[in-house]
């Protein structure tokens, strides 16, 4: 609690005894109204001259239908007619509602800046072989920063010295930690768990990943759901509608029957309850609650009306490779002649392969796992577009793919595995063949069976790649629709496609890695980019940023997306029907002032509580 | 030119948003934005007038909630 919190909780417990023995002492008071107005006008002013005063102040600037006004007219009005225990009640429930508000959006607030909490205080910079600590600002690119074991990285570098494992917890949610050894790079924002490093500064702290990431989660609250726009538009109306049905309240059935105090008491009540706060503050902190509880997952998300949308996810586009498959490739058949050995097949295959810098290339010496001897092979020709003639031990040996057999008229066995067949040849006769592929990702088929369980209707996968590979992965991962074999202009073309056969309010969500999609990216109703940690390219396009790489941080994101949207609707719909009810039965004099206080900020308190359960297992 | 400050005593969202409306009024603001639960207040305008429009913002935001202060 902060000093002024404190302070307004001493003037409501002064102001609630003296309520309370006033209250008690009630009949044994001289019966004069003025001695009785002037005693509980005591309790009245040490609880509510604070808001009568900023009502008053209010009245010289235009700015007259605020709550201030509101509760002071309540509560003088209240005075007037002779309710003088109603009128202290009335401040005093409406300061202890505002403590109550204060004090929850404080630790809301407090909760959610915990979520984000990955600013680095401090560097601890080399300079002419001391080692001081400064402000990661003052840090220029090149300067030689220590880092020791148990603190957050502050900048973006490279490792020269040392060796750790470190904690990236804080950016992408995934427990697991990394090692780093020299010449990797470290990432601003992630915890060195063991190692004491010495790392060169590649970027400034104003264009660290940290700095990039903390800019993009506090800005995404100027951009707006609909759903807040909606509120601060209904606010905007709500109140002065208000105010004028109280005005009628309290003339026209007054002229009618002449019980002008009964009339007034009750339009009184009803402008109580007009202050939309409940709304005003539960719905932008459902959003901000929504995106912070998404951030410690590794999800960044733009800006509430990206959450808003995530909710209504109907369709998903994958990008292939990078996204739902490793991007890596692998050898994962190995099919040797007849009177061949294995070993030699991929001996052979990985000396003719050891100069190239091709990904097949590496996949087979990967295969093969042992030692190359350069000095066996005396010559490499590359065969353009299909493979590699290269003589080793002084025998001819051809790899490449069918065409390269069919071309050298030499008798193999065609493979009819998905993935890419690679033909190796010694002199002229067969000596086998290997399939290499690409790996799904671990999380890809799960990621796809939770997103359909949470609503969306159709998966897609694009590719550049041919159909049968194509086919195959998105059968294994169970997407509903495959297109193979495209460019990347063709991929933009795919989805204005896919964009014009959905419904206008469903969503479509692009997935890729970013590197390649940027105008994809921008084109879908969702770009979504994934693996971006470190990578600006991706940031920059995309509206959601996964900071790992996993598929399956879409279905979390649509699930807080969910649960966000629903936890608004929850309040909308409750402090609005609340207030309808109050504002009924106050008209029809069911229930006092009272009810209509706790309409105001009674409703606002819960509204509150109910919008951080958003961050309940963030 | 933008420029986010941080704001004291902002006690309640309605005002935040009656503030924003009142600053964006102000000659040479391009779009502003009051946060009413990060505490801030962001302003993108002409960086020549920038002081100027920090006065005329600071009573803005003195006339709906006297006690809210722009920190700088």
């Amino acid at each position: 609690m902060t000093s002024r919190q404190k302070k307004k909780l001493i003037r409501i417990l002064i102001s609630a005894v003296l309520l309370i023995a006033l209250v008690v002492l009630g009949n044994r008071l001289p019966d004069f109204w003025y001695v009785k107005a002037i005693l509980f006008f005591i309790p009245y002013i040490i609880i509510g001259w604070d808001i009568l005063w900023k009502a008053v102040r209010g009245l010289f600037s235009a700015q007259f239908l605020d709550e201030n006004f509101l509760m002071s007219i309540a509560s003088v009005g209240a005075f007037i007619i002779g309710e003088y225990p109603e009128a202290v009640a009335v401040m005093l429930f409406y300061q202890v509602g505002t403590l109550f508000e204060e004090y929850a959006v404080g630790r809301s607030r407090k909760s959610i800046a915990a979520l984000m909490d990955i600013r680095p205080d401090f560097a601890y910079l080399e300079r002419d072989g001391e080692i001081q600590e400064v402000d990661p600002d003052e840090v220029a690119i090149g300067d030689i920063i220590v880092i020791r074991a148990g603190e957050k990285i502050p900048l973006d570098g490279i490792i020269i010295e040392g060796e750790t494992t470190v904690d990236t917890s804080a950016l992408t949610g995934e427990s697991l930690p990394r090692d780093l050894v020299a010449g990797d790079a470290v990432v601003s924002g992630t915890v060195n768990l063991s190692g004491r490093l010495r790392v060169r500064v590649t970027q400034v702290f104003g264009e660290s990943t940290v700095s990039k990431i903390l800019d993009l989660v506090e800005n995404a609250s100027a951009k707006k759901a609909k759903t807040e726009n909606f509120i601060s538009k209904f606010a905007r109306f709500y109140t002065p509608i208000v105010v004028i049905s109280a005005l009628v309240l309290a003339i026209v059935p007054s002229l009618i029957t002449g019980e002008w105090s009964v009339w007034v008491y009750r339009a009184l009540s009803f402008l109580v309850t007009s202050c939309p706060c409940a709304l005003v503050i539960s719905v932008p902190l459902s959003f901000f609650g929504g995106i912070g509880a998404a951030s410690k997952k590794g999800i960044l998300v733009k800006g509430g009306n990206y959450m808003e949308a995530l909710s209504r996810l109907e369709t998903v586009v994958f990008d292939k490779t990078g996204t739902l498959t490793k991007g890596t490739f692998r050898v994962t058949a190995v099919y040797p002649a007849k009177d061949t050995e294995k070993e030699t097949l991929l001996e052979y295959a990985a000396l003719a392969e050891s100069n190239t810098h091709h990904p097949i290339g590496k996949s087979i010496e990967e295969a093969y796992a042992k030692p190359i001897d350069e000095s066996r092979i005396a010559s490499v020709t590359e065969l353009a577009g299909k493979g590699i003639s290269a003589v080793i031990d002084g025998k001819r040996v051809l790899i490449g793919g069918e065409k390269l057999m069919r071309d050298e008229k030499i008798d193999h066995i065609p493979v009819s595995d998905i993935g890419t067949a690679v033909y190796v040849a010694l002199d002229g006769k067969f000596l086998g063949s290997l399939v290499i592929s690409d790996e799904e990702k671990a999380d890809a088929k799960e990621a796809i069976s939770s997103l359909r369980a949470l609503g969306v209707r159709k998966t897609v996968m694009l590719t550049g790649d041919n159909e049968a590979v194509g086919k195959a992965v998105a059968t294994a991962l169970g997407l509903d629709e495959v297109y193979a074999g495209l460019l990347p202009a063709d991929k933009v073309e795919k989805v204005e496609q896919l964009l014009a056969e959905k419904s206008e309010k469903a969503v479509l969500a692009f997935v890729g890695d970013g590197i390649n999609d940027a105008p994809v990216l921008s084109r879908a109703d969702l770009g979504i980019a994934m693996g971006a940690m470190g990578s600006d390219a991706a940031v920059e396009a995309s509206d959601i940023v996964l900071m790992d790489d996993k598929p399956s941080k879409i279905a979390s994101a649509v699930h807080i997306a969910k649960r966000t949207m629903r936890i608004v609707y929850s309040n909308i719909i409750f402090a609005i029907a609340v207030k309808i009810l109050v504002l009924l039965l106050v008209a029809v004099g069911l229930v006092g002032m009272w009810a209509a206080v706790f309409a105001d900020v009674g409703v606002s308190v819960l509204a509150i509580l109910n919008a951080m359960r958003v961050l309940k297992d963030a | 030119m933008k420029k986010v400050y941080k704001l004291e005593n902002l006690d309640c969202a309605v005002c935040a948003e009656k503030m924003k409306r009142a600053i964006e009024k102000i000659d040479g603001v391009e779009s502003c934005d009051v946060s009413f639960l990060m505490q801030k207040l962001t302003i993108v305008a002409d960086e020549a007038k920038m002081d100027e429009i920090l006065k005329k913002a600071e009573k803005a935001c003195k006339k709906v909630e006297p006690d809210c202060k722009i920190l700088y």
